[in-house]
């Protein structure tokens, strides 16, 4: 793995997201046991691991979509949750929540695109309702973000008239355009047909390489091996093993990971690509 | 009676209706809205009161509930309101009763908007009131208009409920008018009167349907 993306950096590297000892249950089903969990600024994590092993629902935890149970939560030092002493889950005030929920971004499996907004409109309505740009601020951002997915032409489209690979293009230029320190990816590429996954992953690559801080829940292990500097295997609600790619994929200490990535093998083989 | 005396009941009869179905339209869209956020609420008591609202106006019929928002001030509390509460009595009645089968109508509309559109919004930072503005209430106007117009439909048939606490209205004027004079012709006025506004009203729904439907 190349490392030297980070030479040159000294000063200690800033903890842009912060998980303490998450718990996570659906009525008596532990879907998250006292997980741990810091990503680096500028540092892309790939989270994988079997089906139903919590990786989506870590993923929404951490997002404030689903409330957690216990433990601690924290965006570049400041926190989002805690466990206050009676054992019960406090979130931050709704100021501070304001604040907090504006450094993270979300690119979701089924893109979430507002299918009654044109393209760009998807883009920039956030930025002008929230971030109380002006409407020329935001087109202009805007439409570079879109040139950058490839999709220029396609401004005035509405989502129902673009392929889903496209749709998920929008979908993160309209995450990119928040312009978050940190965003997630869960599964980015499983909504969409094979021969579409290349398009996104290509984007991917290419904001792993600008040293965006990203986490990325995928099924796509080979490319996660590829683009990622810690990867995290979770499997049955928690950390399996935690390294480098290298480490995870070629030099596995855990049985359970060689049985996943052998059995992706096999399924590979069985679907002939 | 005259031709032209006639005609004059009948129109006053009609602008009477036509005021009903406008003011009740105008109203009970919003305060629908706000009932089906309340049968919607996290608060039980809120959602237990509303609930109990709605199913006493879906299952009564509109026409008692017009006798007793008209007569119950005074015969419940003995006060006596003047003579202009006739009309309001029935704008009352009327938007109740509407608001009540709105805010079934929003109601599903909302629950049928997929979880994802709430989810992105949360995400993006807008604000529970900026993401029902701007995300789901656009959503679901469109996917509640057809709903909406079957309402109308029977908005415009019922405003000749009100003559029960005598207002004239379309029908009560037409109905008058045909015993005075032994004739059938006022009530074929008034049905085609019905008519053609429920055939305007369809037309403008069907117009604000294809109006909405840029998009899938």
């Amino acid at each position: 793995m190349d490392r030297t993306k980070h030479v040159g950096r000294v000063k200690e590297k800033m903890m842009v997201m912060e998980i303490r000892h998450m718990q996570k249950s659906f009525g008596n089903r532990k879907v998250i046991r006292d997980l741990s969990l810091n990503v680096e600024e500028g540092q892309v994590t790939a989270v994988i691991g079997p089906s139903g092993s919590g990786k989506s629902t870590l993923l929404r935890c951490a997002a404030l979509l689903d409330p957690m149970d216990s433990g601690e939560l924290l965006y570049l030092g400041q926190h989002a949750a805690v466990t206050n002493a009676d054992g019960k889950v406090v979130y931050a005030h709704r100021k501070k929540m304001k604040e907090i929920r504006s450094s993270f971004g979300l690119v979701f499996q089924n893109f979430n695109l507002f299918p009654h907004y044109s393209v760009i409109r998807n883009i920039i309505d956030a930025p002008m309702t929230v971030q109380k740009k002006s409407r020329e601020e935001a087109y202009w951002a805007g439409r570079k973000l879109l040139s950058r997915m490839g999709l220029s032409d396609r401004e005035d489209s509405y989502p129902y008239q673009l392929s889903g690979g496209q749709q998920q293009r929008v979908s993160i230029a309209r995450a990119l355009a928040l312009n978050p320190k940190i965003l997630f990816f869960d599964e980015p590429t499983s909504a969409l047909d094979p021969e579409l996954t290349g398009e996104i992953l290509e984007i991917l690559r290419d904001l792993a390489a600008e040293h965006r801080t990203m986490v990325l829940v995928t099924h796509e292990i080979e490319f996660a091996g590829n683009v990622a500097d810690q990867m995290v295997f979770m499997d049955d609600g928690a950390i399996v093993e935690q390294g480098s790619p290298n480490e995870i994929l070629n030099h596995p200490k855990q049985e359970r990971i060689k049985t996943f990535l052998n059995s992706l093998k096999r399924r590979r083989k069985g679907i002939c690509y | 009676m005259e031709w032209t005396m006639i005609l004059t009941k009948l129109g006053e009869g009609m602008l009477v209706s036509i005021e009903i179905f406008a003011w009740t339209l105008l109203l009970s869209l919003p305060l629908g809205l706000l009932v089906a956020f309340g049968r919607m609420s996290g608060n039980v008591f809120l959602r237990g009161f509303v609930k109990f609202y709605i199913s006493v106006m879906r299952g009564t019929p509109l026409m008692l509930q017009l006798m007793v928002f008209y007569y119950g001030p005074f015969l419940l509390f003995h006060v006596s309101l003047p003579g202009g509460y006739r009309f309001i009595a029935v704008l009352i009645g009327f938007l109740f009763n509407y608001a009540a089968y709105f805010a079934e109508i929003d109601r599903s509309g909302m629950e049928s908007i997929p979880k994802g559109q709430y989810e992105a919004a949360a995400i993006l930072g807008y604000s529970k009131a900026q993401a029902f503005r701007k995300i789901i209430l656009p959503q679901m106007v469109r996917r509640t208009l057809p709903a909406v117009t079957n309402e109308m439909i029977t908005l415009v048939k019922d405003t000749s409920l009100a003559q029960v606490i005598s207002v004239s209205e379309m029908f009560l004027a037409a109905s008058a008018i045909a015993a005075k004079e032994a004739s059938m012709l006022p009530l074929f006025a008034a049905g085609i009167f019905y008519y053609v506004f429920n055939y305007l009203v369809a037309l403008s729904m069907e117009w604000a349907e294809r109006k909405l439907s840029y998009y899938r």
